[in-house]
This record gives structure tokens, sequence and C-alpha cells, in this order.
């Protein structure tokens, strides 16, 4: 069986590189590992076929022994459809605990239909305290603008004025 | 004739996958589909088990391709015997599932997510179990680790993410040590083709032929959870699910054993690591049982003892004669049922006593004697104790020990040791569970209060868990399914003789590897 050393080499790189990221703690890696060290396996598959050779499909004028192996790139498109499967599946899974790690336990407890309300509250919210914000900042640059002196006294106040805003729209 | 059902057992699962996946919203169609589908293969596996039992292997060409090419599916006694076993299984637990899921459809069991992934994890442990060539029992196991991620997983909480990372990334790495083998075999045989790796395997120099071999049994240890390739499996299984663990318990580690079996059997004939198998069982009884021993929540505790007692298997395929293979065969068959028996009454006890920690539970068999009947059967089975399967099972392996202790005065002692181990491992299994059973259910209310362990204060894994007095109701259906499972344990001592017979009937036929090699070839290799 006679194999080609640049696909040797190849394989041996991926799956050197693949097994030293898979060994990291974070969770992206272990994907990215994953996937290098799947495909120098397909590379493996592959290099089993032995020396390439025509395409394999059997006709007039072509003799069996002069054909590719069809078997293993069978056997390699098999695994790489597994592979993708497997890989949306981890996508998934990393994006969820991306989102748990961000929201803690709470995570857990946030309700798909529920929130579609409670979301778009929130966001309302968002917009009116940071209109208000902005609003209170535009303020104090104004007033230094205005009277370099007194800055303190106007700051003090403009931001009393801020939360008195905030105060009578009910929020803390 | 009966042929034709042969592809049915993958097909009809993988249809109903399709089906359940459709009518997603509608619960109850749902759930007729799953229990339609499941108790069809059922009933197809108990045929096929007779026919089989009567008129010989059942061999399938997919697609009308010859054995050496196309893809072949096989169904011989140990085939038949573990269809019938797991489609039981899988139906029990799905009507179990199914009572838990009529009576509180909340987050943790998003059922319409459920249905189609358990159908497409029965369908991957029946394609292991009929694979006639090495790249199909690849898919198999493919097709149920795929199912297994999202059962694992289900709901998404952050405590099943944690564990289900885990078991995925150990399972990924043991796929690509099994397609790796794949690769190495194609390229040193020329084929997958179990029945033809069995002759042309022989062939190769014996060097080839045992590093070929440890790789593939290493994939399959993992999968099996042998020491040391188990430290994934009492992480990851017990925040599943009740039902999903149950499943997971009984019959994944099992679709390892059977494929050490082939392995051990069928394809490396001439390769002998019989005392290396040994070893690890030895280690597998010991070290699990051990880890049992410090757990105070029963479902960590039945974890380790999962681990302990796939030793009992690794030992009798190691012994390697007849009755090794016959008692191997009958304890796999006990211990899918006891053991997924055990984690569905884990599941009524959560629900009935609010926990599953010895610390937080008492008072049980006053409150439910008919909980108490239903674990106290199983745990006896568990621990060996006469005249349950599990006595039956391990005194065959035994008596299959002495026997090959015997003939080959070699490794005589090793196997007497290995012996001791399992008695041993029996007796800690027995005390693992009484002692569940003292604290869970012979101990009074009263008693609870402020109770701490010396040796368990430093496994307490919950603080500020209350004394649990409250109880909820169980809903009627999970507990019928958990009772036909206690009589079907009962079942396999009560119909223990026959049981024996057949499972001896499987194991001559796996002695001889021409017998496969001539169903699937009946014209001889060409």
């Amino acid at each position: 069986m006679t194999a080609s050393l640049t696909l040797v080499a190849l394989m041996a790189v991926l799956f050197g590189a693949g097994v030293s990221i898979m060994l990291e703690r974070s969770l992206t890696r272990v994907l990215i590992g994953f996937l290098l060290v799947g495909n120098s396996v397909n590379i493996l598959i592959y290099l089993m076929s032995g020396a390439p050779g025509l395409a394999p499909l059997l006709g007039e004028g072509v003799d069996a022994d002069e054909i590719s192996d069809p078997l293993p790139q069978a056997f390699v498109l098999t695994a790489i459809v597994i592979n993708l499967g497997i890989t949306a599946f981890m996508l998934a899974l990393i994006y969820r605990s991306w989102w748990l790690a961000q929201l803690g336990a709470e995570g857990d407890l946030v309700d798909d239909t529920a929130d579609l309300t409670e979301d778009a509250e929130e966001a309302a919210d968002l917009i009116r305290s940071s209109a208000a914000d902005d609003q209170a900042i535009q303020d104090l640059i104004d007033a230094s603008d205005e009277e370099p002196d007194e800055d303190l006294e106007e700051e003090l106040e403009l931001e009393a004025s801020a939360r008195d805003r905030d105060d009578e729209e009910g929020k803390p | 004739m009966t042929a034709v059902l042969v592809p049915l057992v993958v097909l009809l699962p993988l249809l109903g996958a399709a089906s359940a996946l459709i009518l997603g919203r509608h619960r109850r169609a749902q759930m007729a589909v799953s229990l339609g589908v499941l108790s069809a293969v059922t009933v197809i596996a108990a045929v096929l088990l007779v026919a089989v039992d009567t008129t010989g292997p059942a061999v399938v060409y997919v697609g009308g391709w010859d054995a050496p090419w196309g893809i072949t599916l096989v169904v011989d006694r140990l085939s038949a015997i573990m269809l019938v076993i797991s489609a039981i299984m899988l139906l029990v637990v799905l009507v179990y599932s199914v009572g838990q899921g009529i009576a509180d459809q909340h987050r943790e069991t998003p059922v319409s997510i459920f249905h189609p992934s358990y159908l497409i994890l029965s369908a991957g442990v029946f394609n292991a179990f009929i694979a006639g060539d090495l790249f199909n029992l690849y898919v198999g196991f493919e097709i149920l680790l795929s199912a297994s991620y999202v059962l694992l997983t289900l709901g998404g909480t952050g405590e099943r993410i944690r564990a289900g990372v885990t078991y995925i990334i150990v399972s990924l790495v043991s796929s690509l040590f099994f397609l790796s083998a794949i690769a190495l075999v194609y390229g040193a045989t020329g084929t997958v083709n179990i029945a033809q790796l069995s002759v042309r395997l022989a062939e190769l120099p014996d060097s080839v032929q045992l590093m070929l071999h440890l790789l593939l049994l290493i994939a399959f240890g993992i999968k099996a959870a042998v020491f040391p390739l188990s430290f994934w499996l009492p992480d990851s299984y017990p925040t599943a699910p009740a039902p999903v663990t149950a499943v997971f318990a009984g019959l994944l580690t099992k679709v390892g054993v059977y494929a050490i079996i082939r392995t051990e059997t069928v394809m490396f004939v001439e390769s002998d690591v019989t005392v290396l198998l040994m070893v690890v069982g030895a280690l597998t009884m010991l070290i699990g049982i051990l880890g049992a021993l410090t757990q105070a929540d029963i479902k960590r505790l039945l974890s380790f003892t999962l681990v302990s007692h796939i030793g009992y298997m690794i030992f009798g395929i190691a012994l390697g004669s007849q009755l090794g293979y016959a008692a191997t065969i009958y304890y796999v068959v006990h211990h899918i049922t006891v053991q997924t028996t055990l984690f569905l009454t884990t599941g009524l006890i959560e629900r009935f006593g609010g926990a599953t920690s010895i610390n937080r539970l008492a008072g049980l068999l006053k409150a439910s004697p008919l909980l108490g009947v239903l674990f106290f059967i199983p745990a006896l089975n568990l621990g060996g104790i006469p005249p349950f399967s599990g006595f039956l099972g391990k005194t065959g392996l035994f008596l299959a020990g002495a026997e090959g202790a015997a003939d080959a005065p070699g490794t005589a002692w090793l196997i007497w040791v290995v012996i001791g181990v399992g008695a041993l491992t029996s007796l800690i299994t027995l005390y693992a569970l009484t002692r569940f059973w003292n604290m869970a259910f012979w101990r009074g209310r009263s008693e609870l209060e402020g109770y701490e362990s010396v040796l368990l204060g430093s496994v307490l894994e919950a603080p500020e868990g209350a004394t649990v007095t409250a109880t909820r109701t169980t809903p009627v259906l999970m507990v019928v399914a958990t009772s036909a499972l206690v009589m079907l344990t009962i079942c396999l001592t009560v119909f223990a003789g026959p049981m024996f017979d057949l499972t001896g009937r499987a194991a001559e036929n796996l002695l001889d590897a021409g017998v496969y090699v001539s169903t699937v070839f009946p014209g001889g290799i060409r």
C-alpha cells in the first residue's frame, strides 16, 4: 500500500494540534480541537484507500484495479456528516453554557413565554433612563461651559433634579 | 421470512422519531406514536428471538449488496436476547416517563423534545445490536450518543450542562478512538465486515493484532465504563431526569459490553488479552464499589454500583468459556433489568420524599410500604441475595471461574483472586444498599432532626436542605411501570432455568466464530 507523505504529515500535525487544543478548559477550544482531530482521523481513513487512481466508476474500458478504493470515501463522508451534527449540537451547548455563565443561576429561571413582555418593558425602561442620563450629562456640560466657577453647586443641583425626575417616573 | 423483520427494529423508531417531531405540539399523539413504535419493536424482537433460537441466525443484506461490500445486518441469539431485553426496558421506561410527564409539565422535562430523542436513542441501540459490520456499529453508537447528548442536557439547566459537557467530551474522544481503529483495521485487512474480519484479522502479525485489539477495547471500554475509563459515569448520569438516567444506566453501558463480547468472540479469535481483562474486571468491581460506599446520594451511589458490576461481565468475558459467556449474557440481562428498576424506584423516592440524599430522607417505609417493596426487592437482587437473579448470575460466573481455574493451572490463582473480589464486591454492594435502606426507610422521622453522620459530614451536598416531611402524590403510571419491572426481575429468577439454557445456546454460537462467519457467508468467503 502506498500513501502520500504530505497527507501523513498533515494528519500528524492536525492530530497534534487538535489534541493540545482539546486539553484547554474553554469549551470553544475543545470544540475546535475536536474538529481538528476529527478531520485528522478522516484523513487517516482516506489514507487507507492507498494510492489514488481513477474515479471509482466502472464503465467501458475501465480496469477495476485502476480506480480508487471508494469505501474509505464513503466512510469519510459519513464521518463528516456525523461531525457536522455534533458540531452544531456543541455550538448550541456552548452558547447555552455561556448564557448560564452570564446570568448565573437566574438563567435557569428565565421563562421563555412570560419574558417577551418583560423584555419589552425592560428595554423601554433602559431607553427612558438612558435618555434621562444623557440629558443630565448634557446639562452638566452646558453648565460647565457657561459658568466655570459655580459648577460644583450646579452639578449637585442637576444630579438632584435628575434623581427627582427618575423618582417621578417610578424608578429606583 | 423473519429476515424481513430485522431492519424494522431500526426503521420503526427512526420513522417514529420523525413523526413525533412533527407532532411536537400534540402531546397525546406524540405519546401514542412512541408507545406504539416501541411496543411494535418489542413484539418484533420477541418474534425474532423465537425464530432465531429455533431456525438459526437471520441475515439481511441491505439494498441487495452481498456481504463484503454492502451493509450486513445479523441477528444471532445474543443479538436477539439483547434486542428483546432493551426493547422491554425502553418501553417500560417510556411508560414511566409518560406518567411523569403528564403529572408535571415543567421546564426540566420538555416532553416535545424528549420523545423524538428517546426514539432515536432506541434506534441507535437496536442498530448497534444488529450491526454486521464495524462501520455500521460505529454509526449505531453515534446515533445513540447524539440522542443521549440531547437527553442528558434536557432542559439545559446549569447543572445538566456541566454534567453533560464531561459526558459529551469523553464520548467524543471514545468515538474518535473507535473511528481511528476502524481506519486502521480497514487499512490492515481491507474490510470492515465483522465476519470477514474474523478470518482476515487472524492472518495478521500478532503485534498488529494486539494493537488493533487494544484500540477497539479502549473505545468500547470508555462506553462500557470499565476501570480506569469509568471516571466520567458517576459525574454525568445522576443529574439527568430519572427515566433518562434509568435508560442510560441500564442500556448504554451494556452496548459497550456487547461490543466487547463481539470483539473477543468473533473478531479477535487469535489475539488473547485474558489476563488484562481479568485484572481490569477485578479493579472495576472493587474501585467502583468503594466509590459507592462514600456516597450519601442514592443516585450517585447507584451510578457507582453500576460501574462496579460491569466488572462481573468483563470477568465472564475474560474467562472465554461456554459457561463463562452463558453466565455473562445472563448477568447482562439481569443487570439491565435491576439497574433500570433501581433508578426508576429512585425517581419515585425523589418524588415521594422530595430528596435523594440519605441525610434528608427518613420514615419512607411507614409512609409508603409499596415504595419499600419496590426498592427492597431489586436492592437485594443487586446485592446478590438468593434466590434472586443477581445471586444466580454471580453463581454462574463463579462456577465458570472455578471451571476455568481447573482448566488453566497457569492463571488459576488470578481467577480465584477475581472470584474473591467478586464475592467481596457483592457484600459491599449489599452493605451500601442496606445502609440507604436503614436510613431512608427504617429510620423514624423523629430521628432525622439535626442528624449528621461523622463519615458523611464531608459529603453533605446541600447545607440548606431542610428536613423533608411533606410528601407529594405519585402518578399511578409511574408506580405501575416500576412494579412491572420488579415483576420482571422476579421472572428472571423464576424462569432462570430456561433463561440459562437460552444464554447457554447463545454462548455456544459465540464460542465458534465459524458459525457467525458461515451465517454471513453461506457459500464461504470468496
